[in-house]
């Protein structure tokens, strides 16, 4: 089956949940919605689903149009942040309610519940209660009840985020190898730019109800459109500093030059906002066009193997992401070096001018 | 100002509790030194809520001693401890100013109104809650409520340690780091002891200065983040911190070192006689992916491994690789070049640990 919006808008009371959305989402694809919260990402999920109707724009499956047809009428699975069982019944009724609804046959359905339930990992909790399990279960139980039933569509919104993180690394990996062998379409919304990665697929960038970008994940994060693609798709957020270029030089925000190195050359004279990735900035120089910063640290976030590194000066604000655990004191001075040929440059509007590797490729 | 040690403790939910599994906490002794910022790091289920419960008061422990400087406190009720808690949800009162929030405990304890100004004005100055000092608490964004719960701890002058049980899950992601920053000068400003729980390695590291890791009702590691991640002392350590974690392969000891699937690798004769006097056969060798080398040609020292799948997560990628019948993970820099279908690996010295009965072994430093 392939999904097609053309259009869409979502409007309530006035305001403007979706604006304009078109997406071609193909027989088979992963696909990643990745916004902030609030950004649009289950008002479009509940139109794919057909449990809201757009206020204008057509949805077509297949090429037919299903805009206004209704959930019931829509082969589709959805599982939510909550984990959402039935707590009176077992997780081996549990999953097997979509087949009895459908009329499935008592031995097929024996078959089908045992087949997911030991996909997932959930074989030996069949004739357990859901209440019983630990959360990561109790949501194994969930995906295994939308996976169950040959859905055309089947839609997950931030499935993972109430499981810790070990438990989403785990449950990442296995959504991802379930899906190779499937026909249907996947819908996976999320917050986090890492999960977008680890999942890999077309990631869809939904930015206060619009789609900024569509593409394929490690594209998207190497050639972002614009500041705002570019920030919603680094966690930590991409660095921004305001630079002037004049005929040999860059200043950035009136106080750190260097000179126009031969990848910033073919800019014009003029203001740009200058993007730098945190794992890009280092302790040590590496190369011959490394700019030294002189920075304080204000805080050392240790996440267990990296360390976010948030250092100023008096002018800017930069995040760094440094392998390993590196521990410094707040106001602790150090020097930071900035490569200058992975610089991403946007205008003053925030539109993408060139990415570091839009220059590899020349 | 308070060191609180737990003395011999172990708690069950069970009143004829049989045997270790049935435990929340398994006999243990800790110190949290007095001024210590400290994080208690692990899985739920862990027992992790247990000990703090048992440390405010809320829970008795069927056995051992729990002291606060020297006096044993386990019958004092929490109110009679000295503990302020910040919880996940912050505890406030809405229909209070924030002003009168922060002054609550202090009137509460028929201080003085001119110290009571005092006191929460210089509360609010560090918390950054003088603009909003007039507004009623419901009115504020989750990170300002969460930020008068803690206030309330702070204006206490008898308070000797504070307890965070995750306190920063309901705060937005982009807020998250603010916070952690201020609790981070809060520990620097005031001399208490602070013990905070989280199953977030990243909220556990950046805040703590020593980390205490739980497992199955025991504290299996008490370190620095650093020694955590380089010399994890149990192989859940290794497992938990770190994304992914620790590689682990199950080996079996000769004399001068483990070998699995007919790939030997050598270790000291020192190490491996402790090995060996254990007479277990639960060993393993632990390397984190970070650690790995890889290359894309065979190199002297080097094991052949067939590529499964390449993980690009932008900064960097992950390699999941074949060595012999184990599946290891090795993590590579963005500029680092791809091995494809075949890689070579080798284990650094260095990175490469040695665990019996999951604890590790280390050659002893006489």
């Amino acid at each position: 089956m392939s999904l097609v919006l053309e259009n869409v808008d979502r409007v309530v009371n006035g305001e403007h949940h979706l604006n304009s959305v078109s997406l071609s989402l193909e027989p088979g694809s992963f696909n990643v919605l990745l916004g902030r919260t609030l950004a649009g990402k289950t008002s479009l999920m509940r139109l794919m689903a057909g449990l809201d109707k757009p206020t204008s724009g057509k949805i077509l499956m297949n090429s037919a149009d299903v805009t206004g047809v209704p959930v019931q009428k829509r082969n589709i699975s959805m599982v939510y942040q909550q984990f959402i069982n039935y707590s009176n019944l077992t997780v081996r009724e549990n999953i097997a309610s979509p087949l009895r609804l459908a009329k499935t046959s008592r031995t097929e359905i024996d078959k089908r519940v045992k087949e997911t339930a030991d996909m997932l990992q959930i074989g030996q909790f069949l004739d357990r209660y859901p209440l019983e399990l630990s959360g990561g279960q109790q949501q194994r139980t969930a995906m295994a009840r939308a996976l169950v039933k040959d859905a055309s569509l089947i839609l997950f919104d931030e499935p993972l985020v109430n499981l810790d993180y070990k438990l989403r690394e785990e449950l990442r990996v296995e959504l991802r190898e379930l899906f190779k062998a499937r026909n249907s379409i996947a819908v996976y919304a999320t917050t986090e730019p890492n999960e977008a990665l680890a999942l890999g697929g077309t990631t869809t960038l939904i930015h206060e109800g619009r789609v900024i970008q569509s593409g394929l994940a490690p594209e998207v994060y190497r050639e972002p459109v614009d500041v705002d693609a570019a920030d919603l798709f680094s966690e930590p957020p991409i660095n921004l500093v305001p630079g002037q270029v004049s005929e040999n030089e860059v200043t950035f925000d009136e106080a750190v030059h260097f000179p126009l190195n031969q990848d910033l050359r073919s800019l014009k004279p003029g203001w740009y906002k200058f993007g730098i990735r945190p794992s890009h900035i280092g302790l040590v120089p590496h190369n011959d066009d490394d700019l030294e910063l002189s920075m304080k640290v204000e805080l050392a976030e240790i996440s267990g193997s990296e360390t976010f590194l948030h250092v100023m000066n008096n002018h800017f604000n930069l995040v760094m992401q440094l392998s390993g655990v590196h521990a410094y004191r707040t106001d602790t001075k150090i020097k930071v070096y900035l490569p200058t040929h992975k610089l991403f440059v946007f205008d003053l509007n925030g539109d993408m001018i060139q990415s570091p590797s839009s220059l590899i490729k020349g | 100002m308070s060191e609180i040690h737990l003395k011999s403790l172990a708690h069950s939910y069970e009143k004829k509790p049989d045997g270790p599994s049935d435990y929340a906490i398994r006999e243990m002794n800790h110190v949290w030194e007095q001024g210590g910022a400290y994080a208690l790091l692990g899985p739920s289920g862990c027992g992790k809520s247990t000990l703090l419960n048992i440390i405010s008061g809320l829970l008795t422990p069927s056995k051992g001693e729990v002291v606060f400087d020297g006096e044993v406190v386990n019958h004092l009720p929490p109110q009679e401890r000295n503990i302020a808690q910040v919880f996940q949800f912050p505890v406030i009162y809405d229909s209070m100013t924030v002003f009168d929030n922060l002054a609550f405990p202090l009137r509460n304890m028929k201080v003085a109104e001119a110290k009571i100004q005092t006191k929460v004005h210089e509360i609010a100055e560090i918390l950054e809650l003088h603009p909003v000092l007039k507004r009623k608490a419901k009115n504020l964004t989750a990170d300002e409520k969460q930020k008068v719960s803690m206030g309330r701890g702070l204006v206490r002058d008898d308070v000797s340690a504070i307890l965070f049980d995750e306190p920063l899950t309901v705060i937005d992601p982009q807020l998250k780091w603010k916070l952690r920053r201020k609790l981070k000068q809060i520990h620097e400003q005031f001399n208490i002891t602070m013990i905070y729980v989280t199953h977030d390695q990243l909220e556990a590291s950046t805040f703590a200065d020593k980390i205490a890791v739980m497992y199955g009702g025991q504290i299996v590691q008490f370190g620095t983040p650093r020694e955590l991640f380089e010399n994890p002392n149990h192989t859940f350590v290794g497992y938990f911190i770190g994304s992914p974690g620790m590689n682990l392969i199950d080996v079996t000891a000769t004399a001068s070192g483990v070998v699995f699937d007919g790939i030997s690798i050598p270790f000291s004769e020192e190490r491996m006689e402790q090995v060996n006097a254990n007479s277990s056969s639960n060993i393993k060798i632990g390397i984190r992916p970070e650690f790995i080398h890889v290359w894309n040609k065979p190199t002297e020292d080097a094991f052949e491994c067939d590529v499964l799948h390449v993980e690009d997560l932008g900064t960097y990628k992950i390699l999941t690789l074949l060595l012999a019948s184990h599946t290891i993970k090795a993590r590579l820099d963005e500029d680092h070049e791809i091995p494809e279908h075949k890689a070579y690996i080798s284990f650094p010295e260095q990175w490469l640990k040695l665990y019996v009965n999951e604890f590790l072994v280390e050659e002893n430093h006489a």
